[in-house]
């Protein structure tokens, strides 16, 4: 993919819609088209996490393994949206894994690149961070509610 | 044969009709469906997302969504929740329920002619849901888009899996997601707004039907509108403690509303600001 049309991509996905198109720029230099087979994982928990991904195509599983009970699935996230918030805080460490579950075809992005030029730019750290907060608020809320266990009361 | 269609007219609404159990099956961890079938041979009519109140003698009454009428048999969906769910769940074959309904406003499937329909369904919830989806199903070619999101805790509480891949051969699109899952699972993990925000349909004209605990329902709603379908296209089946059924002892009242006879189906629009009223 030609670096414009990642920065068109870019535009339209969430965590970098609205942003200047001179930020598109500076945010696409960062990034290079990846694909991972099926079953293939991404990252490891507690492997040092130094970049994040933005999916295009197939769904990524994020998983915790547990001693006697295989891998457990926390999440899963598909084309559109954002794999890794670990490169945007120390220690910068996966805290879970990341399983492909089909074929995927991504956008992965170098944390310390982006964090470089974020130090830099205030302005563009800014921008950047209040769209990742947004992203992260939604999945928080998604786990928030999750922990209500809802399904098992009465319906119907 | 049980028909889904226009409701009987209730004539003694207050005297259950006496129905025999036919079939019982475990249709996940406490949930049981009773096969019912009338003593009288005079076959019960509803429409999509009424309800009975089913009378376990010498225990009490309560309301459960009719899910299906199939093969003569009128099929009840029940979650172990309290001593009369309980008493229902433990029937065997031949033994006596008593029936009154059916009751309640349901689904206005008719509503989403030549519009996307999104029908969400959260747990047991999916239960009063599927006669809409069956109904779609049935005349497929008068709906546009027709989806069918579906939130459990776990895979192994994914219900009635059997009329999801059903419904999917006939032309739904069935997504199911989880709260957890081990790895076995390939579906999808989270929360069934999720599925609301990564659906392709034409929210400006949809009709979305929307049953679970009412939290669920409300996030949902939440979603749905977030995404542009106007509140009054979003119809929401609502649950309170319902006793006579018929609107006059007043224990399943919300604000102005009796869920029995008002509802249990409503206008999102309607319900917003009572669902914000915490003493409702």
């Amino acid at each position: 993919m030609a670096r414009r049309d990642l920065e068109r991509l870019l535009a339209e996905l969430t965590p970098f819609s609205g942003l200047r198109d001179a930020d598109l720029t500076t945010v696409a230099a960062c990034g290079q088209n990846v694909s991972f087979a099926a079953g293939t994982y991404l990252f490891r928990e507690g492997e040092p996490a130094d970049r994040f991904f933005l999916l295009r195509q197939g769904r990524l599983a994020l998983e915790a393994a547990e001693p006697g009970r295989g891998a457990l699935v926390i999440d899963t996230i598909g084309p559109g949206e954002v794999a890794g918030f670990s490169w945007l805080f120390p220690p910068y460490r996966w805290q879970f894994d990341g399983h492909a579950l089909d074929r995927i075809a991504a956008v992965a992005f170098d944390g310390s690149c982006l964090r470089g030029k974020c130090d830099g730019d205030p302005r563009l750290g800014y921008e950047l961070m209040k769209h990742f907060s947004s992203v992260m608020t939604d999945r928080m809320q998604s786990a928030r509610i999750r922990l209500l266990d809802l399904y098992g009361q009465t319906a119907g | 044969m049980y028909s889904v269609g226009r409701p009987d007219a209730a004539t003694e609404p207050m005297l259950p009709r006496l129905h025999r159990v036919r079939s019982t099956q475990s249709d996940g961890p406490d949930v049981v469906t009773l096969g019912l079938e009338p003593e009288d041979s005079q076959p019960m009519s509803f429409g999509p997302g009424q309800f009975n109140m089913l009378w376990a003698f010498g225990v009490g009454e309560a309301a459960i969504s009719v899910r299906a009428g199939s093969d003569g048999l009128l099929l009840h969906s029940i979650r172990e929740v309290g001593a009369i769910t309980r008493a229902l769940c433990a029937m065997k074959l031949g033994d006596v329920v008593g029936v009154r309904g059916p009751f309640g406003s349901g689904w206005d499937v008719e509503d989403g002619r030549d519009r996307d329909v999104v029908l969400v369904a959260g747990g047991l919830g999916l239960a009063p849901i599927l006669p809409a989806a069956w109904e779609i199903a049935g005349r497929r070619a008068d709906y546009r888009r027709a989806l069918l999101l579906v939130g459990a805790r776990s895979p192994g509480q994914m219900l009635f899996r059997r009329d999801l891949e059903q419904l999917q051969s006939r032309g739904l699109e069935v997504q199911m997601i989880v709260d957890h899952a081990s790895a076995g699972w390939s579906g999808q993990v989270g929360l069934v707004t999720e599925l609301v925000e990564r659906s392709d349909f034409d929210a400006s004209s949809a009709l979305a039907l929307v049953c679970g605990p009412e939290v669920m329902m409300r996030f949902t709603a939440r979603a749905l509108t977030d995404r542009g379908v106007p509140a009054g296209a979003v119809r929401i089946s609502m649950e309170r403690n319902m006793k006579c059924a018929i609107g006059l002892c007043g224990h399943c009242q919300l604000g102005p509303e009796f869920v029995c006879r008002d509802g249990p189906v409503f206008d999102y629009e309607r319900m917003q600001p009572l669902m914000k009223v915490r003493e409702l």
